[in-house]
Parts: structure tokens; C-alpha cells; sequence
């Protein structure tokens, strides 16, 4: 028997704790929340609030009373998983589904498996894709975006990747990249703001809080894979296809945000390209085949499970292990 | 019990028999109540969809070739004058495989009722289209309406008529199954329609709407096929 | 009171599906409702009580070497004259199960129960058996089906218990079956410890 214990990530490299890696990616996620605030109102707001409030409760509850050990809240994992789960849903989703992804997103994403350190999936995806499945209406059903202060009209306007879907490349061309940048688009509201995702990700990086790797593959792959999937159709409307596939739906915030968990990414610096290849090849597959418009969750979902087998084969040579020859 | 060659092969063989023999009585005995259950499921679905008849819509059912896919019309039938068909069309294009539907036609072509026969769709999902269609609420019906003057598709592609929500691939291909029924209907060897020798779609419809219907009993199935009727 | 025994055996202390976790793939695939998760059972149990019984009356005429194929057989054969029966007789029933009827074949509930109870007592504790392991398979399913029934469409046998928009609608589908089912074991194991 070996004796030598291995405990599972999240193993950090900058000297910071869980609490503090956690409250770095939540301050890296303001720029995205101030700007969901400005087009989608107060809605944005309450389904945060909301989401938090939730996962906080069932954390604590399940802690205390299913698990019996001493609650964790301090360490702000509850706190981001509210956030991310909240940030990809629709502004405008009943309160109350937001509760139930929560319970999904604490009590089967993550406490089922232990709690923290222990999650196969990432929770809040997990609530997520829960959601995606058990309410498609209430989840596909998206407001239009409206500048603070203009007059919100309930008509609900189609994602750019449903035109993207649909293929029709007069339509394609005529997409704003400038309004999927800023976040004048539908989609879930913590999405849509490219501009801002960027931001948390600049941040994320100068604090060490995270890596590049990943989501830099992912965002490559994915750059790569539609262009040359399009290319047929002449190159001008391959880079506008690529452009949009990337800032459009929840491909930043995935590749940024979710895709980086320290949990439920592997673990060495090849693994996590490896990693981030695979999740954006699958994400382009399921939303230019598959019956779904957006795959950037599912696509992480599948690579979470993957991850336990990427960390074991993608092991780093041990120090002063003979490299074998022959 | 100690196996050899001998034992084995008796045993196994007279299992097998006997099961062979049981299983053969069971058939036998099943057979005439399957066949009859079967019948009568499909009869029921001709009932429920197409207008009042009395003759046999399943024995003198025609089985149309459309486009590669197998169209069946059991016309209806009331004292001799022919009210309307039954059509059970199919769609390939479902989200999860085959949706299989009947629809039933009055005479004049409106679409009278349709059942969902078989399908692979989301539950809770794209498999509301059996009810969906033919509830009246907003543009979801298509009860009543004519594929002559209505445009069958959803109104996502421009249509008249509100898709499944969160369901546009079954609503598209479950449309795509109600129009093929009516083009397998208009395209039958019988003149379904006034028996009139004027043949555009429009004096159809008001000979059809007018209820001059006088001369369709005449109409027999072993009448030359109308070429006007095959390009409709 | 020991045959009572053998009847409570195969409901709770060797549960097919919350114990012995066996025969997951009626268990997960036939129960979206609660009255298909006990057709399903119950079409279990009959072929269950029927393949116990036979084969444990021509047990000792059955060379170990051929066991299995024969007992194979044997259940084949029942299972047959139940879907054979049940597409004349109730062909709505058959509509919604069609599938894993002939499924019913390779449950590992039947032989598993053939091998390990029938092909050693008399023909009376394998009926016994059979009707204990029976309705522990039906009970579970049924369970299971309300779950998901419940949580999914709000109803439960058709029942409308809250307005089905509340329902979430993953446990209808294959993957709530899982989770269902995990929750399900979970719970019957915390019930079963305390």
C-alpha cells in the first residue's frame, strides 16, 4: 500500500488560500455584473441576489444537518457558485427556479460528492445544465437587452447564436460584433458582456489567480475550428462567423470563469490545453450539429468527467525518475 | 446432477421442445385477439380523426409513395358519398427519430383532427404536440384550418402557426407531417373534391364550401386518375 | 413464520433494486411514471414467481453443466407468453413497455434469483421468493416512478399534485433517472443505519 497521501486540487500556486483565489475571481466578475446591471435592470440583480442568498442557505443547511460538520461559508466557494449559476441564466427566469438550480447546484453538484475538493462537476454548471433540461422554456426564453433607464419591452429577442444556428449568412453578416462585445445582445445576462469578461480575465491573470492555458486553448480552438469549418464560404465570412462563435453565448464566461475551476481542472499545464482543445472542439460540434444552440456548458460537463483521467495520464515526471528509453 | 454428452443433450432438447410446443399453443391462441387489437387501435384512430363514415376506411385504404416516404388514406365514406379520409403521414425530421401522425380530413380538405401515433420525443417537450395543436390558444391550432390558406409552417420560418415552445424542431417536422398528409390526400385517385370539371383550387374551394357535393358518390376509386388533381 | 420470512427477505433486507442493486436497466429505463415503474414490476414479478417455480421443480433434472441455458429457457419462454399475452390483452400496457419486455430476459433479478434460491429449495419457498423479490422489485419502482413522476410532472398516477410548469422536468428524462435513484438509495441507506 502506498503511504503516500495525494490529496485532490485545488492545489494552489500563489501562496493564496481557497478564500482568497474565490474572492479574487469574485472581484473579477464585477466589470460582467455592473454591465448585466446596465442592460438588464434590476432583474439581474434580484436572480444574483437570489442565487447567492440560496446557495449560502443550502450550504449551510446541508453542512449542519446532513453532513454534520462544521459549516464553510467563510471561504466564499457558495458565494461564486451562486454567482456563476446566476450569471448564466436568463434575466428574466422565475425567482424560483433559481432557488431549485441552487439546491441542484450545492446539494447534488457538489455536496453529494463531499463537498468542496471533492466535486466531479463544477456545481454552478451543474445547476445550470439541471435548469437547461428541466425548464427549456423559461431557460431559452431571453429578454431583449435595454440600456438602463429605456422602457423594457417583454418581446424576446433571438441570440446571436440562434441566427448563428440558423445559418443564414446575410444575417450573420449583419451582427453587430461591436453589441456582442459590449453586451447589447440576448443571451444570459452574465454573458453577453465580452468586454467585461475580458476585464476579469486580465485581472484573474495579474493576480495569479488563475492560468492561461486554458482558456486560451479553448478560445483558439474554437476560433480555429469555426473558421475552418466556413472557410468554404469565403474569407471575410469566416473571420465575422469565428469572431461571433467566440463572443457570443456563454464561451467567455465558460472558458474564463467555469472551464478554470481549480476542482474540476486538470491539474498540469499540458493537461489543461489538452483540457481547453477538447471543450472548445466539443462546444463548436454540439452548436454547429448538435440539436442545442449553445454546447460551451455541456462541453466543460463532459470535460469535468474527463479531468480525473487527463490528471492520471498527463502525471508530470517525478524528480530524478529515470525518463524510460526504448 | 453429474453432466455427460448423453444427459445434456436430453435435457436440453426436451426444455426446448416442450418450450417450443408451449410457446407455439400461445401463439396460436394470441394470434386472432393481437390481430384484432391491432385493428381495432388503428380503427379507433381513423374514428377519432376523420369525419363520420360507414363504410371500411382500412380495407379500402391506398398507400401512397410521396417523396421516398409511405403515405396511407382511408377515405371516408357515408352512405355512399365520400365525407373525408383519414391520413396517417410521417415525419423524419423529429427531433429524436420518426414521428408517425394521422390526420383527418373533411371532404373540402380542412383539417378536421389529428393523433400523434407514434414518436421519440422529448417528454414534456416536443411530445405536447399531441395536445398542442389542437388546443385553441393563440396560433397553435390547426384545427379547422385549410393547408390551402394556411401557411403550415411555424411562425418562426414565417408561418401561421405558434411552434411548441422551446420545441421548434418537432413543431417544424410535426407540420411537416400534417402537409404531407394533405398532399397525399389531394393526391388520391379519387376526385375528393366537387367532381366539377373546373380545376383550379380556388372554384374548388367554393364548390366545396357551398357543399356541392352532388356528384362525389358517383365517383368510384377505379376512375381514371385526374391529371389536374396529381399537380395540386 | 419462516416462510414470512422469506417474503420480508426479498422486500427489504435483499431489496433487488435499493440492496442488491440489480436489474438497473428496467429500473432506470421504465420508470417515468409511476404506474409504468409497477407494470414493469409487476411484469417482473409474474415471470419471477413463474421461472422460480418451474425451475426449481426440474431442478434435479437439469445437468449442471447445461444449468444456465436451461433456466435461460425457461425464463425466455415465460417471458414470451407474458408479452405474447400482453400485446392481445393490453395493448395499451404493451405501448409504453414494449421495449423491456423482452428486457426481461437477461434481468439479472431472474436468474440471479434462479441460481441462487430456486435451484436449492422446494418449489413452495421459490415461489415465496419469487413474490418476496417480486414485490420488493415492484415497491422500488413504484417508488421510483412516483419520484420522478411526482418531480418532474407534478402528478403522481396521473394525479395532479401541483401545476406541472413547477415540474422539473430532468426527471422525466434519463438523466433524472439517475439522480433520482441515487437520492432514493441514499435516503433507504440513511433509513437502514439508523
Amino acid at each position: 500500500m502506498n503511504k503516500l497521501i495525494v490529496s485532490p486540487s485545488p492545489h494552489t500556486h500563489s501562496g493564496l488560500s481557497t478564500a482568497q483565489c474565490m474572492y479574487g475571481v469574485l472581484i473579477a466578475l464585477i466589470p460582467t455584473f455592473l454591465i448585466s446591471i446596465y442592460f438588464f435592470g434590476i432583474d439581474a440583480l434580484l436572480v444574483t441576489t437570489t442565487a447567492v442568498i440560496a446557495c449560502l442557505l443550502f450550504e449551510f443547511l446541508i453542512q449542519k444537518y446532513l453532513l454534520k460538520k462544521a459549516p464553510t461559508l467563510g471561504d466564499g466557494t457558495a458565494i461564486l457558485t451562486g454567482v456563476l449559476l446566476a450569471f448564466n441564466l436568463p434575466a428574466s427566469i422565475p425567482l424560483w427556479i433559481v432557488v431549485i438550480g441552487a439546491l441542484f447546484a450545492i446539494g447534488v453538484g457538489k455536496m453529494a460528492f463531499g463537498g468542496l475538493g471533492n466535486n466531479i462537476f463544477n456545481p454552478a454548471l451543474a445547476g445550470r445544465i439541471f435548469l437547461l433540461i428541466s425548464f427549456p422554456q423559461q431557460m431559452t426564453t431571453w429578454p431583449t437587452p435595454a440600456p438602463w433607464g429605456a422602457s423594457v419591452d417583454a418581446v424576446t429577442g433571438p441570440t446571436t447564436l440562434n441566427i448563428l444556428k440558423r445559418g443564414n449568412i446575410e444575417e450573420i453578416a449583419n451582427i453587430d460584433v461591436i453589441n456582442t462585445l459590449i453586451g447589447n445582445s440576448g443571451g444570459s445576462f452574465g454573458e453577453v458582456g465580452a468586454i467585461a469578461l475580458i476585464i476579469g480575465f486580465v485581472y484573474l491573470l495579474w493576480r495569479k489567480i488563475i492560468t492561461w492555458h486554458i482558456p486560451v486553448s479553448i478560445i483558439l480552438t474554437v476560433f480555429l475550428f469555426s473558421f475552418a469549418v466556413t472557410i468554404k464560404e469565403g474569407l471575410e465570412y469566416a473571420i465575422i462567423f469565428a469572431e461571433l462563435q467566440i463572443f457570443s453565448g456563454g464561451l467567455l464566461l465558460g472558458a474564463i470563469f467555469m472551464a478554470t475551476d481549480y476542482v474540476t481542472s486538470p491539474m498540469t499545464r499540458g493537461g489543461m490545453i489538452l483540457y481547453g482543445i477538447l471543450i472548445g472542439i466539443i462546444t463548436v460540434v454540439i452548436r454547429l450539429w448538435g440539436a442545442y444552440p449553445e454546447g460551451m456548458s455541456f462541453a466543460i460537463f463532459i470535460m469535468n468527467g474527463a479531468t480525473p483521467l487527463i490528471n492520471k495520464y498527463m502525471k508530470p515526471k517525478r524528480f530524478g525518475e529515470v525518463v524510460k528509453h526504448g | 446432477m453429474q453432466s455427460n454428452i448423453l444427459n445434456m443433450v436430453v435435457v436440453l432438447t426436451t426444455i426446448t421442445a416442450t418450450v417450443g410446443a408451449i410457446l407455439g399453443g400461445v401463439y396460436k391462441l394470441t394470434e386472432e385477439p393481437i390481430a384484432q387489437s391491432s385493428a381495432r387501435a388503428q380503427e379507433e384512430a381513423i374514428r377519432v380523426v376523420a369525419p363520420d363514415f360507414d363504410n371500411n376506411p382500412i380495407a379500402e385504404s391506398n398507400t401512397i409513395e410521396n417523396n421516398g416516404q409511405f403515405f396511407v388514406v382511408y377515405p371516408a365514406m357515408k352512405e355512399g358519398q365520400h365525407v373525408g379520409a383519414a391520413v396517417k403521414a410521417s415525419s423524419r425530421n423529429g427531433f429524436n427519430g420518426e414521428i408517425v401522425i394521422i390526420v383527418g380530413f373533411e371532404h373540402d380538405g380542412t383539417i378536421r383532427q389529428y393523433r400523434v401515433l407514434s414518436h421519440g420525443e422529448t417528454p414534456g417537450l416536443g411530445a405536447k404536440m399531441d395536445e398542442w395543436f389542437r388546443t385553441d390558444k393563440n396560433n397553435q391550432s390547426i384545427l379547422g384550418k385549410h393547408p390551402e390558406h394556411t401557411n403550415l409552417t411555424v411562425s418562426k420560418d414565417g408561418g401561421d402557426i405558434d411552434a411548441i415552445t422551446a420545441s421548434t424542431i418537432t413543431s417544424r417536422a410535426f407540420l411537416e407531417a400534417v402537409s404531407n398528409a394533405y398532399n397525399a390526400y389531394m393526391n388520391q385517385p379519387i376526385d375528393v373534391l366537387s367532381g366539377s370539371t373546373t380545376h383550379t383550387a380556388d372554384d374548388k374551394m367554393v364548390d366545396a364550401l357551398s357543399g356541392s357535393t352532388t356528384s362525389c358518390g358517383d365517383e368510384t376509386k377505379s376512375q381514371p386518375h385526374n391529371e389536374e388533381e396529381a399537380t395540386l | 413464520m419462516n416462510k414470512l420470512k422469506i417474503i420480508l427477505n426479498g422486500i427489504v433486507t435483499e431489496n433487488p433494486t435499493f440492496v442488491l442493486l440489480l436489474g438497473m436497466c428496467p429500473t432506470l429505463g421504465t420508470t417515468s411514471s409511476a404506474i409504468n415503474g409497477m407494470s414493469m414490476g409487476l411484469a417482473t414479478m409474474f415471470v419471477l414467481m413463474c421461472s422460480n417455480v418451474v425451475i426449481s421443480c426440474v431442478k434435479d433434472f437439469i445437468p449442471d453443466k447445461v444449468r444456465i441455458p436451461a433456466f435461460v429457457v425457461i425464463i425466455a419462454a415465460f417471458v414470451t407468453v407474458l408479452q405474447l399475452c400482453m400485446q392481445a390483452y393490453l395493448p395499451a400496457l404493451y405501448q409504453s413497455l414494449g421495449l423491456f419486455i423482452p428486457l426481461i430476459v437477461v434481468n439479472c433479478i431472474i436468474l440471479g434469483r434462479a441460481e441462487a434460491f430456486a435451484a436449492k429449495n422446494n418449489p413452495f419457498d421459490s415461489l415465496l421468493d419469487g413474490i418476496g423479490i417480486g414485490l420488493g422489485f415492484t415497491l422500488a419502482l413504484t417508488l421510483l416512478g412516483a419520484c420522478r413522476e411526482l418531480l418532474g410532472t407534478g402528478r403522481i398516477f396521473g394525479l395532479t399534485i401541483f401545476p406541472e410548469e413547477f415540474g422539473a422536468l430532468a426527471f422525466v428524462l434519463a438523466p433524472g433517472a439517475f439522480i433520482a435513484l441515487g437520492l432514493l438509495i441514499a435516503l433507504v441507506n440513511k433509513l437502514k443505519t439508523r
